[in-house]
Parts: C-alpha cells; structure tokens; sequence
C-alpha cells in the first residue's frame, strides 16, 4: 500500500498528496498524522491536494475527521490547492468541510497558519 | 398516364418561355416581400433555381443526371431559405418565393388548356419544393436561435477584476441551473488562475431571487470557500431583501451587503487595505 509523506517544516507538518487516493491510504494517513503531531508537536497541518482529481465522501469526511483529530492536539489544518471540479464535487455531495480552513494554495495555507498563531 | 413523357414536355414549355415566366415569378416574389428586395436582385437568385427546376424535370426520374439536379436544386434552395431566414423575413414569404413560380406558369398556360396534365405534375414538384424551402428555413431558425442563446450565455457570465485579490461576478438575468453551474466552474476558476482570495457575487441584475436560486448562490459560496477564497454577496434590491425574508432563506454567515461598492470596501478591509483621500 502506498504511503502518504509528511514533511514537518518549522511547526508545520506539510502533507502533499501526490497519489490516487485509496480510503485505506487516507486511514493510514490519518493514524500517521496523528502519530506525528505527539512526535513533533507541531501547530499546524497544511494538507496539499492539488494534484487529486477526484474526492468522494468518504474521503471529504476523512478530511474533515483529521482536522478534527488535529484540533484536538491544539494543530490547526489548513486544505490547500483544492481544484474547482473537486470543490464543485464536494458541495454537490453536500460536504462543506466544516473546521478544515482551505487556501488556494501552500503559500497562502502558510501565510493563514503563521497568521492566527 | 406517361410521366416521365409529360414532365418531358412541361420542361419544354418551361424552356421556351423562360424570360416571360422568371420575370413574372420575380415581380410576384418582390411584391409577396413587400419590395425588401428589387427585382433584378430576385432575378438573379431565382434564375438558378428555375434552370435546375427545368433540369430536374427534363432528366429521367431516378438516376443519372436528373439525380444530380435535383441534390444541387435542394443545396440552392436550402442556401435561399438559410439567407432568407438569417435576413429576418418571415416563413410564410421564404415559401412563396418557390409557390409563386406556379402562379406564374399558370397565368401562362391557363390558355394552353392541353398541357394540363403536365401542370398537375409540375405543380407537385413544386409542393414538395415549398415544402423542402419551408423545413430548411426552420432548420435553419432553429441554429440561430440555439447560436443565440449559447452565445447570450457566454456573455452574460463575465468574471471582473475588482482589485488584487478581489474579483466580481456580476449576475445579469434569471438564474437557472445550467447558467449557476456555468457561474460556479467560472468563478473557481478564476480563483485558481487569479491567486484571488476574495469573490463579490453581484446580483443587481436577477429579477426575482426565489428557494432555488439562493439554494444556487449558497452553492457557488460553498464551493468557493473549499477552495479559500471568501464570498460576499451584493446588490440586494428591497424587494428581493423582502422575498428572501418571507421565504426564510437563511444566508447563514454569508457576508451580504446592499451594494458592490460595500462589498468592495468589505472585502478591501478583509484583505487589510483601506482606501483614504490622497
């Protein structure tokens, strides 16, 4: 199975899906990320998802369950690079991504963490 | 009854009294337009249709260059109905153009009591001719009219640059579902290609905004928020505040502002800029 890195830079884990997501992929991710937010204590998860094409609820909920995860080690997560059919997708299957915060892309997902630390 | 001899015949008389009969079709074409067209110039078109009229009559039935004609006679008159449709005339005169061929053959021959027969089947090609003109003059409104409306579509959804990092969609016009999905895929894109982190939907111009159409906006918002950028809803009319209130459609925490001028300086204060006197 294929594994998802996550890079830390300074406080920030950086996480950039560059694969098909697969729903074990993004559980694996999950645990992973979870298990590196006690290692390094970081204060913030930028998820980059520019090069995914499609997302479909399970995956939408799974984003929005390790943003909640992350919250819950003080981390906030910022969804960076979504891309408009993906975006179009999700709020037709009726998932706003309720406390996930989105950017346009990893310099501003990085501008709005160091903003509101 | 020999038709193939009669039709033979008739584009005998037909060739005989060729100036007489293109001359008075063209006189009866011009006065059915209500001379929107001079003479000369309905000559010149009807002449071509009345040769190959003669050709398609005098060739044998099915093969061979009878055949030929009548394929290129369908071409002509299909261009005639194409031209008449696009420069606005009605069906009903694009048709007499080719039924009034008949009217002017039968001034001539109703002294020739003999040929008859021959009219009765000229008199069908002609029908079926009308006809043809009649199908491809529609055929022919009908691509306007859907060149139109894809056309008015694609003009009526610019996305504007307000400032940097703030962009407009003014929304002209009733919104339905083709023109919000239109909007929607627009508007993101322009997110992603401008780097914009701020978006005003300015609905000045939608007449009526009812359940589906907020349900619409609500959408494009939500999607735009996925992506990161920050909507802002303006150009809400009194009336439209007055039908959103009574249907209790809940914005949520949809910023909305009354004018695109708010929603500019909203967003402006957003992005941390602020505009003063210079």
């Amino acid at each position: 199975m294929e594994r998802v890195p996550i890079l830390k830079i300074g406080s920030t884990l950086f996480v950039s899906i560059q694969i098909d997501l697969q729903d074990e992929t993004v559980i694996r991710l999950q645990e992973d990320l979870a298990t590196e937010l006690v290692a390094t204590r970081a204060t913030g998860v930028i998820i980059d998802i520019t090069a995914v094409e499609i997302v479909d609820s399970f995956i939408g909920r799974m984003l929005t369950m390790i943003g909640s995860i992350s919250r819950l080690f003080d981390a906030e997560t910022v969804l960076v690079g979504m891309r408009p059919a993906v975006a179009i997708t999700l709020t037709e299957l009726g998932l706003s991504l309720r406390g996930v915060r989105t950017a346009l892309n990893a310099e501003k997902g990085l501008e709005l963490l160091s903003g509101s630390s | 009854m020999d038709v193939d001899g009669s039709q033979a015949r008739m584009a005998a008389f037909l060739r005989d009294h060729q100036d007489k009969i293109v001359g008075r079709w063209s006189e009866l074409v011009v006065a059915g337009v209500r001379g929107r067209s001079s003479v000369v110039e309905a000559r010149r078109e009807l002449e071509d249709i009345y040769s190959l009229i003669i050709a398609v009559m005098s060739g044998p039935g099915e093969a061979g260059p009878g055949e030929q004609a009548r394929v290129e006679l369908r071409a002509v008159l299909a261009e005639f109905s194409r031209s008449r449709a696009r420069s606005g005339f009605a069906p009903g005169e694009t048709a007499l153009g080719v039924f009034s061929l008949k009217e002017a053959v039968y001034e001539l021959i109703a002294d020739a009591a003999d040929l008859m027969p021959e009219f009765l089947a000229f008199s069908r090609l002609i029908d079926n001719l009308g006809l043809y003109t009649f199908e491809s003059y529609a055929a022919a409104r009908e691509r306007i009219i859907t060149d139109q409306a894809t056309s008015m579509l694609e003009l009526s959804t610019p996305v504007v640059r307000l400032w940097d990092g703030i962009i407009a969609v003014p929304l002209v016009g009733t919104l339905d579902s083709a023109r919000t999905q239109l909007v929607m895929e627009k508007l993101l894109e322009t997110l992603v290609a401008t780097g914009a982190d701020h978006a005003v939907l300015d609905i000045t111009g939608v007449p009526t905004v009812d359940t589906e159409v907020a349900q619409h906006l609500l959408k494009t918002v939500n999607a735009a928020r996925l992506l990161g950028a920050e909507c802002t809803v303006s150009g809400i009319r009194p009336q439209v505040a007055q039908t959103i209130v009574s249907l209790g459609i809940e914005f949520g925490d949809i910023a909305t502002k009354a004018t695109l001028a708010d929603a500019l300086a909203h967003a402006l204060s957003r992005a941390g800029l602020k505009v003063g006197p210079a």
